[in-house]
């Protein structure tokens, strides 16, 4: 077996140092009534020939994005990844190390957690992020319990109808064993300022944090500033939530608009579609409430010499030091997944995050204003980023088929995200990314006609 | 072209060594000193170049983002180098023996990477229609297959993201369980030397945890467990092998008392590399286990994630297992998303279906195996611990009496009245050029030491290491404190001060201007 140094005599060997006739010994401790004798019932090993032709013919058995017209996005974002990132995230001293429990010999990645830190908080317009969490939708759960710590007594969340479908059944799993309440509003893709005013009626005393997503599931941006304020007078924390944090090259931060604590999914940034993971939550919040907050942090320190180093930081949060009494039950962050971010967003930098998430923005607008031209499809987006919803005047699920067949992938059907919901029937989710050329537009459209 | 030697001098001068001149730049020959990016750029540079966009109608509604984002851009070659030189100041397993115990720093094959890169497996998204990524749906379910019968266990659920996440899931499906039954149950057993995530989890899931203390021999106290168990106890949460390396014989006594007094049994799963192949959890009485892919089935740890737990659970929990999971029509393989009718799934964990780019791996690995080198896999994982503990049981302190499983535990009674510490020693290990073992942890062991092989360890590397820390041992002994006090002297930094960053957390950073403003 090409992974395993030993041979026979190794072992031979080893086994007469350790004093046993045979490595069967060495597992003699198992109960004999249940220690297994013979191989279980799977394939023996293959060679990496083998094994990689079983792997291209699961492949094979997919259709990937770039063979296709490409508009699938609602909470994952096919953007183009520079081929740096994915040489640097290779490097075996990243790909290979742990977490950074011996900072001595472990500065490379606590060095790139801190500029990430750095970058997520900046870019979520926060004071301070985490090192990462598992995905956005964990993030979204681990914030509503957190600001149920912050305001202490004060146990609902009232959660968006934009909030992607998801997110709310996750924030609602990771609630439900807690005497947490979670008010989750129906979704209303027509009217997405009539939700947030519902959403503000509905603020009470007993109100911990109130939780809206930009641009949210269908799209729509929202102006948090009018409603940051509404939530603070009553004593509330906003959680904001990004699922395309690209957008933010282009769209005032939720923490300059006032929110107190911002979760984000981080994939569109150096990570891959991967069919739905690993990906990368992102977490910011107010330095008043570090120390509530989930998650590992890199800080800055110095070493015996003086000389500016990183270690793992405020651990006396983390269940392995504070076991039952941690803020979390997280052990992991998704270090690889924030190393791709941080490369991809050092290769932007400002100027070319600015610059490409206005180039989504472009995108999107010429698609709105080619589905405008339509008959039997309704725009429902006046402010948006690179995503947007229509109303058509059929079903979308059994239509995106047809699509498929063209070599269409034209979206995601809500009604995939709210099966039981008659009003999501006919909406398509649409997104246009950097990686949608003119053409696919184009095709999109010519099928459409065709189609309705 | 002829290379022209005249006059270039071929020969060595002796050199005193300790006269070592500073250098100008600070870097060292190959250890280069590497300053933040928001140190060496600025908001204008980019390494990317894209399309000219003109002028066009927006539709952000008011919502543009006007004030400077402060993000530092690099080109590409700078940016190649910055992280090329960060690198160079990390230990992977790919530099050098890991023996980090209770994480499995085993190899991670690049068959894998290279597999998981294929287009038709990574560039896939998860809401496309479920007729354009059979293949995904498939592989899915053949790791499944893979997954349940390494355990022999009748269910799955590959969703959760991590070990701790996989606890979670496991712990949600017993709760779910006892409420479908109407049994309120509040307390979870878990023992001293459990993984620190146990006791969080089960708070997290409501429940008030209740310490099990261990037997001096490092076993689970049996009859502690029973005197524990009772009418309002949920279940146990028990690492099998355990966090001392060591094997739960007792474990089927333990499942027993437990079903008997009405709870449910999880099992923590980190150490199932110790066992694969030679034992299965489902015939132990287990209802919930979960497998750390990055553990046992060699995925990346990748600097501290992305993880991935997967929970194998037994017949009485698999209906309460989280959302999505894959089920076969006559038309193919399709994705369960949401609760149907009478559905007793807890819910979802996750958004979208786990950790796709780790299930390729994981089963690249499997697959690379099969059932008779996952079955070597144990036995060499297993040997190689065997073979530490009995050549430095005569040097240092084993924790315990007698053979070990996956990992061999040392406690610090060798370094009594040296003046040096577990700390000590482990910082010591890094200028010998290896990664020090898991410190202080398993608690109930003073000061100790936990160290964990893995089988792709070769008999020369073990050899070099026992034959270091013999050396090292001795010199503890020997009253040679300054190598361990000073430690690490051959490392790029020193150590460095924790108690500095908790104090004053510097957790961004800020231009000089703010800084100094700040102070």
């Amino acid at each position: 077996m090409r992974y395993l140094p030993h041979n026979d005599a190794d072992r031979q060997a080893m086994l007469s140092a350790i004093g046993a006739r045979s490595i069967d010994e060495l597992f003699q401790v198992i109960p004999e009534a249940v220690r297994l004798k013979d191989l279980l019932d799977l394939p023996l090993h293959k060679s990496e020939l083998e094994v990689d032709r079983i792997f291209r013919d699961y492949a094979r058995q997919n259709i990937p994005a770039a063979e296709h017209a490409f508009f699938v996005g609602c909470g994952a974002y096919r953007h183009h990844i520079p081929a740096t990132v994915d040489y640097i995230i290779q490097r075996g001293e990243f790909l290979t190390a742990y977490t950074p429990y011996q900072p001595e010999i472990a500065q490379g990645t606590l060095q790139y957690l801190f500029e990430f830190q750095t970058q997520a908080a900046n870019l979520l317009g926060c004071d301070v992020a985490n090192a990462s969490m598992y995905d956005g939708s964990t993030a979204c759960g681990e914030a509503i319990l957190m600001a149920r710590r912050i305001t202490r007594g004060r146990n609902k969340a009232i959660v968006s109808g934009g909030l992607h479908a998801h997110y709310r059944a996750v924030s609602k799993t990771m609630m439900k064993y807690s005497d947490k309440d979670l008010v989750c509003f129906d979704p209303s893709p027509d009217d997405p300022e009539g939700d947030l005013a519902r959403l503000l009626d509905a603020i009470d005393d007993a109100t911990s944090c109130v939780v809206i997503q930009t641009p949210d599931m269908f799209g729509h941006l929202h102006d948090l500033r009018p409603i940051a304020e509404a939530v603070h007078a009553k004593g509330a924390l906003l959680v904001a939530v990004v699922t395309e944090i690209v957008s933010l090259g282009a769209v005032m931060s939720p923490g300059e608009m006032g929110a107190d604590i911002v979760v984000a999914e981080g994939q569109g940034l150096g990570n891959g579609l991967n069919f739905g993971g690993p990906y990368l939550g992102l977490f910011g919040t107010r330095q008043k409430y570090v120390r509530q907050m989930p998650g590992r942090l890199a800080g800055e320190t110095t070493d015996a010499d003086g000389k500016r180093g990183f270690v793992l930081t405020l651990s006396t949060r983390e269940q392995h030091i504070r076991r039952e009494k941690a803020t979390s039950n997280i052990c992991t962050n998704s270090g690889l997944c924030a190393l791709a971010f941080t490369v991809h967003m050092t290769l932007l930098g400002e100027a070319g995050l600015r610059k490409l998430a206005t180039l989504n923005h472009k995108r999107a607008v010429t698609l709105k204003n080619a589905l405008e031209t339509l008959p039997g499809v309704e725009v429902l987006n006046s402010r948006f980023f690179n995503e947007i919803s229509v109303r058509l005047n059929q079903p979308a699920a059994p239509l995106l088929e047809k699509l498929a067949q063209r070599k269409i992938l034209a979206g995601v059907p809500a009604s995939r995200l709210y099966p039981d919901d008659a009003d999501m029937k006919n909406i398509l989710i649409l997104a246009a990314t950097e990686t949608v050329h003119d053409q696919d537009i184009d095709k999109l459209i010519s099928a459409l006609s065709e189609e309705l | 072209m002829v290379m022209n030697r005249q006059g270039r001098p071929t020969s060595v001068e002796t050199v005193p060594t300790d006269q070592r001149p500073d250098t100008t730049s600070g870097h060292r020959g190959l250890v280069h000193e590497e300053a933040l990016i928001f140190e060496i750029g600025d908001n204008a540079h980019t390494g990317v170049d894209l399309e000219d966009i003109g002028t066009f109608e927006t539709s952000l509604g008011g919502l543009e983002r006007k004030e400077p984002i402060n993000l530092p851009g690099l080109s590409e070659p700078q940016t190649v180098r910055h992280y090329t030189r960060l690198s160079q100041k990390n230990y992977g397993i790919d530099s050098g023996f890991f023996p980090l115990g209770s994480c499995t720093m085993k190899h991670n094959p690049r068959l894998n990477e290279k597999v998981a890169r294929l287009p038709g497996l990574a560039d896939i998204h998860p809401l496309q229609p479920e007729s354009t990524v059979q293949g995904a749906l498939q592989l899915m379910e053949d790791l499944a297959h893979w997954l349940m019968t390494l355990t022999g266990m009748p269910a799955v659920s590959l969703s959760p993201k991590a070990g701790a996440h996989g606890e979670l899931c496991g712990i949600m499906a017993i709760r779910a369980a006892l409420e479908a039954r109407g049994d309120a149950r509040k307390v979870i057993l878990v023992p001293d030397s459990a993984h620190g995530t146990n006791p969080a989890t089960a708070a997290f899931c409501g429940y008030a945890v209740k310490s099990i203390p261990a037997t001096k021999a490092g076993h689970v106290n049996v009859a502690a467990v029973k005197a524990a168990l009772g009418p309002d106890v949920a279940g146990i949460m028990l690492t099998n092998p355990n966090t001392c390396g060591l094997f739960e014989r007792d474990i089927i006594e333990i499942a027993d008392a437990v079903h008997e007094a009405g709870g449910l049994f999880y099992c923590d799963g980190a150490n199932f590399n110790a066992i694969v192949g030679r034992v299965l959890p489902g015939d132990l009485g287990i209802d919930a286990m979960h497998l750390n892919l990055h553990k046992t089935f060699s995925t990346p740890h990748g600097g501290g994630g992305p993880g991935s737990g997967p929970v194998v659970f037994s017949e009485a929990l698999a209906p309460y297992a989280p959302l999505p999971y894959v089920v076969r029509t006559k038309d193919g393989l399709h994705l369960r998303e949401h609760p149907e009718k009478d559905d007793a799934s807890f819910g979802r964990l996750v958004a979208f279906h786990g950790q796709m780019g780790m299930y390729v791996r994981a089963l690249a690995y499997m697959l690379s195996h099969g059932s008779d080198g996952l079955r070597q896999v144990a036995d060499d994982a297993v040997l190689n611990a065997n073979y530490i503990l009995s050549e430095l049981k005569d040097f240092m302190t084993p924790a315990f009496e007698g053979r070990c499983m996956h990992e061999a535990l040392f406690d610090d009674r060798f370094l009594k009245g040296t003046g040096v510490t577990t700390l000590d020693f482990a910082k010591a290990m890094i200028d010998e050029g290896f990664h020090p073992m898991t410190m202080y942890f398993p608690l109930v062991v003073q000061g100790a030491m936990l160290i964990e092989p893995t089988e792709t360890e070769s008999k020369a590397t073990l050899d070099q290491f026992i034959a270091s820390m013999r050396a090292l041992a001795a010199a503890a002994k020997d009253g040679d404190t300054h190598r361990f006090l000073g430690a690490p002297f051959y490392a790029p930094w020193k150590r460095l001060d924790e108690t500095k960053a908790a104090r004053q957390p510097v957790l961004k950073w800020s231009p000089p201007a703010a800084q100094e403003a700040a102070e």
